[in-house]
């Protein structure tokens, strides 16, 4: 499920501020594997849950991660980078999968809740990293607005999932 | 001769003036979308002007009135137009995301 990640790095004067911290993710790599971690989510959920709201918000994931990543590829590409995985992309991808595999066991009422849940938990950790770290810390103007643009998306994400969370009990 | 030039004059004076209870030129009032944002949030338009959506942002969007009047679909890259004959105060938004919303008031 997971073979077609595609990570993102940025060239060393993109990252110069996170460049002390070995181990940091460059930018886009962090908001590209985060959208397609959701996209992932989202596809499981149109796989298994029959609930029309679930399933209009899932729909709704795929299309806008979708939108976010095309332009962070587009980004890169016009900076004439390589995608390269780091340990805090694996981390992420392989909590990511952890999710994917427990939700796999589940279905009705419990996958709809599981699923929605976690997608308020895990759009609240995206908007804190990037509102927090990620924006402050861009230095390339195209990133930071697409950063900035994919946080008003993220935020709007969660306060759908938060009230969808609500109706689901 | 006369007779021709009191007709030429006759319809001289109806082709310049406006019509008895012609309805007054409508306006079309542009909303830019973009980066998640309707750029023009509160709008004041005349009754028979229309109002068009631009949708530049890379998301799908929605002008969604709030008391079901319109309903417009914005694809990205696209626009939609809708006319407002009724005058009133009236609430849109983003059906996908309702943090986006803004304020039509139609009035003479």
């Amino acid at each position: 499920m997971f073979r077609n990640l595609v990570a993102i790095a940025i060239p060393f004067v993109l990252c110069a501020p996170l460049a002390a911290q070995s181990a940091a993710p460059s930018d886009p790599q962090i908001a590209h594997i985060a959208g397609v971690i959701d996209i992932t989510a989202a596809k499981q959920a149109l796989a298994k849950s029959h609930n029309a709201k679930v399933r209009a918000f899932a729909t709704e994931m795929v299309r806008d991660h979708q939108a976010v990543n095309d332009q962070a590829l587009a980004l890169v590409k016009k900076l004439g980078v390589t995608p390269e995985a780091n340990p805090t992309s694996k981390a992420l991808s392989d909590a990511a999968a952890t999710k994917i595999t427990a939700y796999a066991k589940l279905s009705g009422t419990a996958f709809d809740k599981a699923y929605v849940d976690n997608e308020v938990a895990y759009h609240k950790t995206v908007n804190g990293a990037l509102s927090g770290t990620l924006i402050p810390s861009a230095q390339n103007a195209e990133l930071k607005s697409l950063l900035q643009t994919g946080l008003k998306l993220f935020q709007e994400h969660q306060m759908h999932a938060e009230h969808l969370a609500k109706t689901l009990g | 001769m006369r007779a021709r030039f009191a007709l030429l004059a006759v319809l001289a004076v109806g082709a310049s003036a406006p019509a008895i209870g012609a309805p007054a030129r409508s306006t079309n009032h542009v909303v830019i979308v973009d980066q998640m944002t309707f750029r023009t949030t509160a709008l004041v338009v005349a009754p028979g002007d229309t109002v068009t959506w631009v949708n530049n942002d890379i998301f799908e969007h929605s002008a969604t009135a709030r008391d079901h009047s319109f309903d417009l679909e914005l694809k990205p890259k696209s626009r939609a137009s809708v006319t407002l004959r009724k005058p009133g105060v009236l609430a849109f938004y983003c059906r996908y995301h309702p943090g986006m919303k803004g304020i039509i008031t139609v009035r003479r």
